[in-house]
């Protein structure tokens, strides 16, 4: 519905990122990869990024070989504070339950849960970003009022309604989250397509003769990469939020345990024990924080006239 | 100007049809009896409520005869009704509509006022110790889970300091009145608001600020410097309506989120808004409720993109000017 000020900016403003980021981008144009990643690796909050994600994805993997406790497993009396078991190094919950296990088990079904949403994402946002840029006209205009249809939807409140009508399971909630988050990466898309696809190299390609299908796959789409990438770091942080979120509603997989899940079932003890709530919460935060920190790093290092902003 | 007025009202109409569509794709997708789907998991052991459903959707017709049966009682207001609480959909919601946008409104002035207030101030000194603040805090905002800031908040001002009251929306140790009332809804605002407003405080002083930048580097600016303004006048009277625009639109873009981060605000604080309503009505598996409260919503985000879409109109008379040639 925003037509006045222009998609373009709409789009980019909708992900926090800064539209036309150029194709290479870097100032040594050679080898604008190279540039790139060492314009990344001198940022030291994106490197900061970095490690934290490998801490959470270490903790994620490693984890539960190193701590062997099963985090449904009532290891001693509820609400035992910090520091004061052995067994339970950062407290037990409102049923005796170690969130030191929890905490290191519950990140595997966020993580999963938010790639899986991410892929479908990226697929559809693309896929009708990409669609609706270079053909404009009528398909352009059909594609954006579908895309505007799902941007009015409170998306979090889709996805309950999506996951309470059908059974809570790894598919639905991603599934859920992935029908609502789109919207941003396919104007994103729309608006670098829409750029690109009367620049010379691209009539170059239509004038030998190249399809449509190639166009789009092999000309127009590596050179809409830079801002795509830093939208589906951001796109991560997102999608983990949002499955904290329907897990803290008791949308989550019953199955499974999970951070937001963990914030949900004791939130009725919070008062009292805050370490049943605070640590899985921190757990959730640092690993946003780090896909947020990525994102800023590669927008910088794609875009470095834009430094800070 | 006033036809693309009315072409924008046309397109929110568009689009609460096209939610009014969703909602009866969904009861119909939905696994098991759409009859049983609409009255709930309270109404299903009731034989003949669900014939009378049946014949009250006009479930054993076509397919389309149901959609336009189903678009013209939400069209008239009739979202069904609640078996569980037996009352209509409509005086549900409507009751729990007002807290929903008190919470909403206020989080939203708070984040756009505080939030502009800190981009242009960053933005004068973009290499202060505040403006680096501004932007950690910016960062940090975004990746806390909105439910959980929540929860810390309460700890913090609610359970450690006793400053606050920890949830609802009234207290009976108040006493009658109207500015009684007053304060305690006032009392019992400030931390649901201020944990969804933080959110967005964050986000609009990083958006304010890069646009400010950009506008404090544009020839205008250097014009009104160059006339022999002072600072002031240049950064509030010339540059801040410019720098305002990318608030206003990503509010727009933004409110459906907004009102997602409200439905788990309210989860948190036990704020009996719509977001409470929803919650409720997944435990009670009480469908129709649900439904209408996702209604209600997407119609109020259509709502909010349409004002929106008029505020631009009256911040940037170049949007104004343009649509008057084109008429």
């Amino acid at each position: 519905m925003s037509d006045a000020a222009g998609l373009g900016d709409v789009a980019a403003a909708d992900m926090g990122v800064t539209p036309g980021l150029g194709a290479g981008g870097g100032a040594g144009a050679a080898r604008p990869g190279r540039e790139t990643f060492r314009l990344f690796v001198r940022n030291k909050a994106a490197v900061v990024g970095v490690l934290m994600l490998a801490g959470v994805v270490f903790m994620t993997v490693a984890g539960p070989r190193l701590y062997d406790q099963d985090p449904k497993d009532i290891v001693a009396r509820p609400l035992i504070g910090p520091g004061e078991l052995t067994e339970a190094r950062l407290g037990t919950d409102y049923l005796g339950r170690d969130v030191l296990a929890g905490v290191i088990n519950g990140g595997a079904t966020s993580l999963t849960v938010a790639a899986m949403a991410a892929a479908m994402v990226l697929v559809i946002g693309i896929g009708i970003g990409a669609v609706a840029g270079y053909y404009g006209g009528w398909t352009d205009s059909a594609l954006m009022r579908f895309t505007e249809f799902f941007q009015v939807l409170p998306a979090l409140l889709f996805a309950m309604v999506v996951v309470a009508l059908f059974e809570p399971s790894m598919w639905t909630i991603s599934f859920a989250i992935g029908v609502v988050a789109w919207p941003g990466i396919a104007r994103i898309t729309r608006a670098e397509f829409l750029r690109l696809k009367n620049l010379e190299f691209v009539r170059a390609a239509r004038a030998v003769g190249a399809t449509d299908w190639r166009i789009i796959r092999k000309v127009v789409f590596p050179n809409a990469l830079p801002p795509l990438i830093v939208s589906a770091t951001l796109i991560m942080g997102t999608a983990i939020l949002f499955e904290a979120g329907l897990a803290f509603l008791g949308l989550g997989d019953p199955n499974t345990t999970s951070w937001g899940l963990m914030i949900g079932l004791n939130r009725g003890n919070f008062l009292t024990a805050w370490w049943s709530v605070t640590f899985p919460g921190l757990a959730i935060f640092f690993t946003v924080l780090s896909f947020s920190l990525i994102g800023d790093g590669l927008q910088d290092a794609y875009n470095p006239k834009l430094r800070g902003r | 100007m006033l036809r693309s007025i009315a072409a924008r009202i046309a397109q929110a109409l568009g689009l609460i049809l096209a939610v009014m569509c969703l909602n009866f794709l969904l009861i119909h997708l939905t696994p098991g009896d759409p009859a049983t789907v609409i009255v709930g998991e309270s109404g299903a052991g009731d034989p003949e409520l669900l014939e009378e459903i049946r014949a009250q959707y006009g479930l054993d017709r076509p397919f389309v005869v149901q959609l336009v049966t189903y678009i013209g009682r939400v069209a008239i207001g009739d979202l069904g009704e609640s078996y569980f609480f037996n009352q209509s959909v409509t005086s549900l919601i409507s009751a729990r509509l007002w807290p929903t946008v008190l919470l909403v409104g206020t989080a939203l002035s708070f984040a756009v006022a505080a939030g502009t207030m800190v981009g242009v101030a960053t933005a004068r000194r973009p290499e202060s110790l505040l403006s680096h603040g501004a932007t950690v805090l910016a960062l940090v905002g975004f990746s806390m889970p909105v439910f959980w800031t929540g929860i810390m908040l309460v700890i913090l001002f609610a359970s450690t300091w006793k400053l606050l009251p920890v949830q609802g929306w009234h207290d009976v140790s108040y006493g009658e009145g109207v500015l009684a009332n007053v304060l305690d809804v006032g009392e019992h605002l400030v931390l649901p608001a201020l944990t969804l407003g933080l959110i967005y405080l964050a986000q609009y002083s990083r958006l304010s600020r890069a646009s400010m930048l950009e506008v404090l580097e544009s020839d205008y600016v250097r014009t009104a410097r160059a006339k022999g303004l002072g600072e002031r006048r240049v950064v509030y009277k010339h540059a801040l309506r410019n720098a305002v625009i990318p608030v206003v639109t990503v509010i727009g873009l933004q409110f459906g989120a907004l009102l997602s981060g409200a439905l788990l605000v309210e989860t948190v604080f036990n704020w009996p808004g719509l977001g409470r309503l929803a919650f409720d009505s997944i435990l009670r598996r009480d469908t129709s409720v649900l439904l209408g409260v996702l209604m209600v919503s997407s119609v109020m985000v259509i709502v909010a993109n349409l004002l929106t879409d008029l505020l631009y109109t009256i911040i940037d008379p170049r949007i104004r000017l343009r649509e008057r040639s084109n008429v």
